[in-house]
């Protein structure tokens, strides 16, 4: 099962390798992975998702508590929770292409951030679903480049992950 | 004020260490030149870094306090990695220091420059790189907070040369505590899940307690042995656990796992209820297939590491929490619990483990004329050391018979390299042992493969007048892989034989300037060892001959259940 993990971790040098490369050690997976300081600079926020069985993410958790740098974590999936995902995304658009882009992107909820005569970057935020969605109502056209940034979340309600 | 060197040892001194493991090189220098200019801190000058690991390791695990190593950047360091993934399996607290190129020429491939963090951080609980001077005495504070609380571990400090540099001075005050915001090990276990462990535990009808390397790391012993007489159960150790638990009590079933007493494993596979305390069902305990593990028990499961439990075999009953006052508490629930043992069920029990022990697992059937069955030698080590020997092994075959035949009857005397299984380990931990305890036997019961993995420490053992006693079990091969291309590869031997290139090891002590003593008669076998023993002020080398043909039995049969094992050559469950 799919699973977006939140964690608050130490904004020092070598956390994030250590968060990362726990996962490959262990040979758990990373689907997404996005970090970045909190509104507290000694503290990075760090939102992976991961896949797999109730027991393995289990162990995921476990292990990731007792990386010293990690200072709290939780999973967003237990409960209710809202996930966002950016994507910046090129695609060509001549011609009749053109004015149906922007009908998709429209449909979607995209911005059109930056044109050329042959082409827009679409800009989308979302679920990661969403934006799978997305690429896949393009699949007519011819998608020249993505840039997604990953999930991140938080709980819904008054749920907070702070120390 | 004190230079970034100066601060490090006196730090390390304020830390209470009086003692570090360690080999000089560029980068670490000015840590050299620190250490030269006082007194405090004494330093044993191995001679390779991977025995400077193995050294503090040994020191640790016979001490419970925690193993200081210095290398230097690039090699140093990476020859150090092999004793810290050691202590890390184990979970062994060390500090392990290693010099660093300078901050500036950091990422320049610069000459003896290795990433050390980055190459050790799969195997430390944590690690740290100083780049201030100003940071040495909160750093080592905080190192050694890490290494020694919770789940032990090693950790490394990397520092940069420039850090160091005995030109630049700094205010000096070392921290009288240190609190980390994002670590914070178990205090105590929870009593509502003891509660229920207890009720579970006082009902039950074939209990095992199955205890591990957890209880010895956690000073344990005691209370474990307490508890177990309380209830009047059998108990099994683990290979790491030997020791936690007096060896020669009736109790007592012997080593369980691979290469377990047929008692033991046959008690946990029947078992109704079995309480493991800081054990972590290793796959050399359960077998590899987990889902023919013992079936039909509750399983009760202490640790302080709360990965540790249900990682391989779900815990109906998990305890996250350090083992003394999760003991404490148990044992306390024991005494006042309404509940009670179904004796008649008990004493049903202890029949049917008593026929179980009746089949002698570890009965050893001496070899026709003089030849020396290797089982024998630890046999006699037992009977001339007394039982009262510091014991470090390496890894193989004799590791295995030191492990069933030497009966440790307290803890911190059984020192060898469990989890990783590191070949090799065995003199240099003699070493950190016998520097602990001047005064104590310590006996490094090896192979002539493993202890060609480190010999070159003979050297670091003259220098520091070590008398340690070094038990050879010589037979010529690679014999725990010979055991296992007999039993799995028909015989093939492949790589694992070496007989006409083996030194004279009598001769190479020698030339160390220690005493060598080389035994191939059976007949001379126990007077030798007692004349080796006798030289209470030298290293001796005891190079013993021995049936290079033995296997170690009982063997745990590949995939199958606890019950299932080879009990020799000719006989299976």
């Amino acid at each position: 099962m799919r699973r977006i993990i939140s964690i608050l971790m130490e904004n020092q040098p070598g956390a994030l390798s250590r968060v990362v490369g726990l996962f490959s050690q262990r040979s758990y997976n990373i689907n997404s992975l996005t970090v970045a300081p909190t509104d507290d600079p000694t503290l990075s926020r760090l939102t992976v998702t991961t896949i797999g069985d109730d027991r393995k993410i289990e162990q995921i958790i476990k292990h990731l508590n007792k990386v010293v740098d990690v200072a709290k974590l939780v999973d967003l999936t237990e409960g209710s929770h809202i996930e966002r995902e950016l994507m910046l995304i090129k695609v060509k658009a001549t011609g009749a292409q053109r004015a149906e882009v922007k009908r998709v992107a429209d449909i979607f909820r995209g911005d059109v951030v930056d044109i050329t005569p042959t082409m827009y970057t679409i800009q989308l935020t979302g679920t990661e679903e969403k934006l799978d969605g997305f690429i896949q109502a393009l699949a007519g056209t011819t998608i020249l480049e993505v840039a997604r940034t990953g999930v991140s979340g938080v709980a819904r309600g008054e749920k907070i992950l702070s120390l | 004020m004190l230079s970034g060197g100066d601060m490090l040892i006196r730090a390390l001194h304020d830390e209470g260490v009086d003692l570090i493991f360690g080999y000089p090189g560029g980068a670490a220098l000015h840590i050299y030149d620190a250490i030269f200019n006082q007194d405090k801190v004494e330093h044993i000058l191995v001679r390779h870094e991977q025995a400077a690991t193995h050294a503090a390791d040994g020191y640790a695990r016979s001490t419970g306090k925690p193993g200081v190593v210095l290398v230097t950047s690039g090699p140093g360091a990476t020859n150090a990695i092999t004793g810290i993934a050691t202590a890390y399996m184990d979970s062994i607290p060390m500090v392990v220091i290693s010099g660093q190129v300078t901050r500036d020429s950091i990422g320049s491939d610069a000459f003896q420059e290795t990433d050390m963090i980055g190459v050790s951080r799969p195997i430390v609980k944590h690690s740290f790189m100083v780049q201030n001077a100003e940071d040495i005495p909160a750093i080592v504070k905080q190192a050694f907070h890490i290494a020694t609380t919770g789940r032990p571990g090693p950790v490394v400090i990397d520092i940069p040369k420039d850090v160091t540099d005995p030109g630049e001075t700094f205010p000096y005050a070392y921290p009288e505590s240190i609190k980390i915001r994002s670590y914070a090990p178990p205090t105590k276990g929870h009593s509502g899940q003891i509660k229920k462990a207890v009720e579970i535990l006082m009902s039950a009808r074939r209990p095992v307690l199955y205890t591990g390397g957890g209880v010895v790391l956690g000073d344990g012993s005691e209370l474990l042995t307490q508890l177990a007489r309380a209830l009047g159960f059998p108990i099994t150790n683990t290979l790491m656990g030997l020791g936690a638990y007096p060896a020669t009590d009736p109790q007592f079933l012997g080593m369980l796992g691979m290469h377990g007493t047929y008692e033991a494993n046959m008690a946990m596979s029947e078992a109704d209820v079995i309480l493991a305390v800081g054990a972590r069902f290793d796959d050399r305990v359960t077998n590899s297939d987990v889902s023919k593990f013992c079936p039909n028990a509750t399983i009760l499961h202490v640790d302080i590491d709360p990965a540790s439990i249900s990682k391989t075999v779900t815990a109906h009953v998990p305890i996250v929490g350090p083992v003394v006052p999760v003991l404490e508490e148990m044992l306390e629930q024991v005494k006042a619990s309404k509940i009670k043992i179904d004796a008649e069920a008990l004493a049903a029990w202890w029949k049917k483990i008593d026929h179980w022990r009746e089949r002698d697992s570890l009965g050893v059937t001496p070899a026709e004329g003089e030849m020396i069955k290797p089982q024998q030698v630890i046999q006699a080590l037992y009977k001339v050391t007394n039982g009262e020997a510091y014991v470090t092994s390496d890894v193989g075959q004799h590791q295995m018979f030191a492990a069933q035949y030497y009966h440790f009857d307290l803890p911190r005397r059984w020192i060898n390299s469990g989890g990783l299984g590191t070949m090799g380990f065995g003199l240099p931990a003699a070493m950190g042992v016998q520097l602990a305890f001047p005064d104590a036997i310590v006996a490094c019961v090896t192979g002539e493969g493993s202890i060609q993995m480190n010999i070159q420490e003979l050297a670091t053992c003259k220098q520091c007048a070590l008398p340690i006693k070094i038990v050879n079990l010589n037979n010529e091969a690679l014999g725990m892989v010979k055991q296992w291309q007999d039993m799995q590869y028909s015989g093939r031997y492949s790589q694992s034989t070496y007989a006409d290139s083996l030194p004279d090891f009598v001769a190479l002590a020698e030339a160390y300037g220690h005493v060598g003593i080389r035994i191939e008669k059976m007949s001379e076998l126990e007077s030798k060892m007692k004349e080796a023993f006798a030289m209470k002020d030298k290293l001796v080398f005891i190079d013993v001959a021995v049936d290079p043909n033995e296997h170690v039995y009982p063997m745990a049969i590949r995939n199958g259940a606890m019950s299932e094992m080879f009990l020799s050559k000719t006989e299976r469950t």
